[in-house]
């Protein structure tokens, strides 16, 4: 289960980073939405690893799987959930009042604001 | 009273929240309510500034949770400070804003200004490191809104760059955070520091890794090279008045920095030693470098403005990096003075731009040219840290400070020739702008009737406030001392914190 999780955030990390990287905004904004599912998993992993354990205190049971990072994930996927919306706003309204998604500032457009 | 704390974070967030159910299209009581909560906020800053100069450390527990399980807000000298800067910074903000229509322009610009206010406050006063990743995300997002308002297409694109810098850099602050919590399970920045100290040889390593990337996210936050990109754009296509208050945003990261590494990753700590220092200091100095020679290519006022932000950054961060309780104070000072000089000098930028085209080249004398003039004059006067304004004493104290240590000499060199470059930078910009087209007699442009007084009322105040820092510099580096002398002995905020019981091997 340790290398399934690792990898998978390894995968998704790398798709998001390589996706950042593009010079348009459409895979920009998914390269981010995989990296910020990437840090979910990760966060989820940081109170290590166990299946089928309760995160709440109950009579006869000795071992229990943390519940703060549960509580972190639910903060983390909201704040990214509206992160990613206003960047999906801020980019149309650039591709509407600019003509163009490309991401990058040209200097000669610059030049002629 | 102890409640008045947390009045920093919860009077923005329910005015605001008013602000946008209640006076949606009445922009002159959002005016009234939004310079009514500045003004106390300012009296609320001095209260807490008063309470935390005695040297107690007021903790605030969230719903009465006892410490390391609750989210605590934790009031010291360096907090009341912070908040006592944004108070300032944010009345003559705000009063600018007002005084030139530029809150007119778009919707919404008040109730986005108290949620920024509100992360700023909450950022400054948190002592939990999940709530200061909350805090930050507040004040990004609403950042984001001020960034854009005023609409254009130049600005939505150098808009959609800034996001999409701070979401990778809010995506690294949670792996930091997910890191720290898999070594040392809490998130309590006073149980890190205690958890930190006793951790084994077998977690080092991992825990090396989260205080880099905490480190990373912070530098990002702080503009230092190379994580500066964001930063030219966006302070330059932002409205004026919003670039000023973003004057603040940088300090966010510096305060971050300043705080961790004292506290939990301090210089004493074995886990942790000697993973901030050295580099973050060379990487200050490019910083300093970078930003100065920005200054000076410059082609627009805007952007010499935004590289003379890069600049101070790298000026507080040199100090900063240093981590002796001499240093510190230093850097604190030139914070503060950083903050004011960056924000006088973008409502500069923002006079001319009201007049006339704000790239460098000769043109018709503009309206008021004297007084702008003058004000440029000054504000360049503290960004260069020429006598008599405050920019001269922080760089002074700054120089004085390092001279005990290893790279007196490269440090001294690098912050010297760097002020002879940026009096250069601005010496060019002012001459071409000001002196440029005015020659010959010819007459000043008259006043238009849509300029109003204000603005120039609020560049002003930003200005003698410079003065007045310089002026009051026995007192004021009398408090940053006390301030720096607290941070260094992080222990009394861990005792403040989580008792006295902690101090022995921490909570196991």
């Amino acid at each position: 289960m340790e290398l399934l999780v690792a990898s998978a955030i390894g995968v998704l990390t790398a798709a998001g980073i390589y996706l950042v990287l593009r010079q348009r905004t459409f895979p920009v904004i998914v390269g981010m939405t995989l990296i910020s599912y990437a840090v979910n998993v990760f966060l989820f992993a940081s109170g290590r690893l166990v299946v089928n354990m309760p995160p709440v205190l109950r009579d006869g049971v000795d071992s229990y799987t943390d519940p703060l990072p549960q509580a972190l994930v639910l903060t983390a996927i909201v704040i990214a959930f509206g992160m990613t919306a206003v960047i999906v706003l801020m980019s149309l309204g650039s591709f509407i009042s600019g003509r163009t998604d490309r991401i990058d500032l040209s200097p000669k457009q610059d030049a002629s604001e | 009273m102890t409640h008045w704390i947390i009045a920093p974070i919860v009077i923005p967030a329910v005015l605001a929240a008013i602000m946008v159910l209640a006076m949606r299209g009445n922009l002159f009581l959002q005016r009234v309510f939004s310079g009514a909560a500045a003004v106390g906020m300012l009296v609320l800053a001095l209260g807490l500034l008063v309470q935390a100069a005695g040297g107690t450390i007021t903790v605030y527990e969230l719903g009465n949770w006892p410490a390391p399980f609750g989210i605590v807000l934790v009031l010291d000298r360096l907090s009341a400070l912070m908040v006592l800067l944004s108070a300032v910074l944010a009345l003559v903000v705000l009063a600018y804003a007002a005084g030139s229509g530029w809150d007119g322009r778009g919707r919404h610009f008040h109730a986005l200004f108290q949620f920024q206010l509100m992360g700023i406050n909450g950022a400054f006063l948190t002592g939990d490191a999940f709530n200061l990743f909350v805090f930050f995300e507040i004040l990004l997002i609403a950042s984001y809104g001020l960034m854009i308002h005023g609409g254009g297409a130049m600005r939505f694109r150098a808009g959609v760059q800034y996001v999409a810098y701070n979401l990778l850099a809010s995506a690294l602050f949670l792996f930091a955070l997910g890191t720290i919590y898999a070594v040392t399970g809490t998130l309590n920045m006073a149980d890190i520091a205690v958890r930190v100290a006793a951790l084994g040889p077998e977690h080092t390593a991992l825990m090396r890794v989260g205080a880099i990337l905490l480190l990373l996210v912070f530098a990002a936050k702080a503009a230092l090279l190379p994580l500066h990109f964001w930063l030219p754009e966006t302070y330059a296509n932002a409205p004026a008045p919003v670039a000023a208050l973003f004057a603040i945003m940088t300090k966010v990261g510096a305060y971050g920095i300043l705080r961790m590494f004292t506290l939990a990753f301090g210089p004493g700590v074995a886990a942790t030693e000697g993973i901030a220092g050295p580099w973050l200091m060379a990487a200050a100095l490019i910083t300093l470098a970078i930003g100065m020679i920005g200054m000076l290519g410059a082609e627009r006022l805007g952007r010499l403005a935004a590289f003379g932000a890069i600049a101070s950054m790298g000026t507080v961060l040199v100090a900063l990096t240093q981590f002796t309780p001499q240093s510190t104070a230093a850097g604190l000072y030139y914070i503060i003075h950083s903050t004011l000089a960056v924000a006088a000098l973008f409502f500069v930028v923002d006079l001319v731009r009201a007049r006339r085209s704000e790239a460098l080249r000769p043109a018709p004398a503009i309206a008021q040219h004297g007084l702008i003039a003058a004000l440029f004059f000054a504000t360049a006067i503290a960004m260069a840290g020429l006598p008599p304004l405050s920019g001269f004493a922080g760089k002074l104290l700054i120089l004085d400070a390092v001279r005990g240590g290893d790279h007196v000499v490269l440090i001294w060199a690098v912050i010297l020739a760097t002020s002879l470059v940026a009096i250069a930078a601005l010496a060019r910009a002012g001459s071409l702008v000001f002196w440029g087209g005015s020659g010959g007699g010819v007459k000043a442009a008259a006043v238009p009737a849509t300029l109003r007084p204000v603005p120039l009322i609020a560049t002003v105040a930003l200005v003698a406030a410079i003065g007045a820092l310089a002026v009051f510099s026995g007192p004021v580096t009398a408090y940053l001392d006390a301030t720096a002398a607290q941070l260094h002995a992080p222990q009394g905020y861990i005792a403040a914190v989580l008792g006295p019981v902690s101090l022995e091997g921490g909570l196991q």
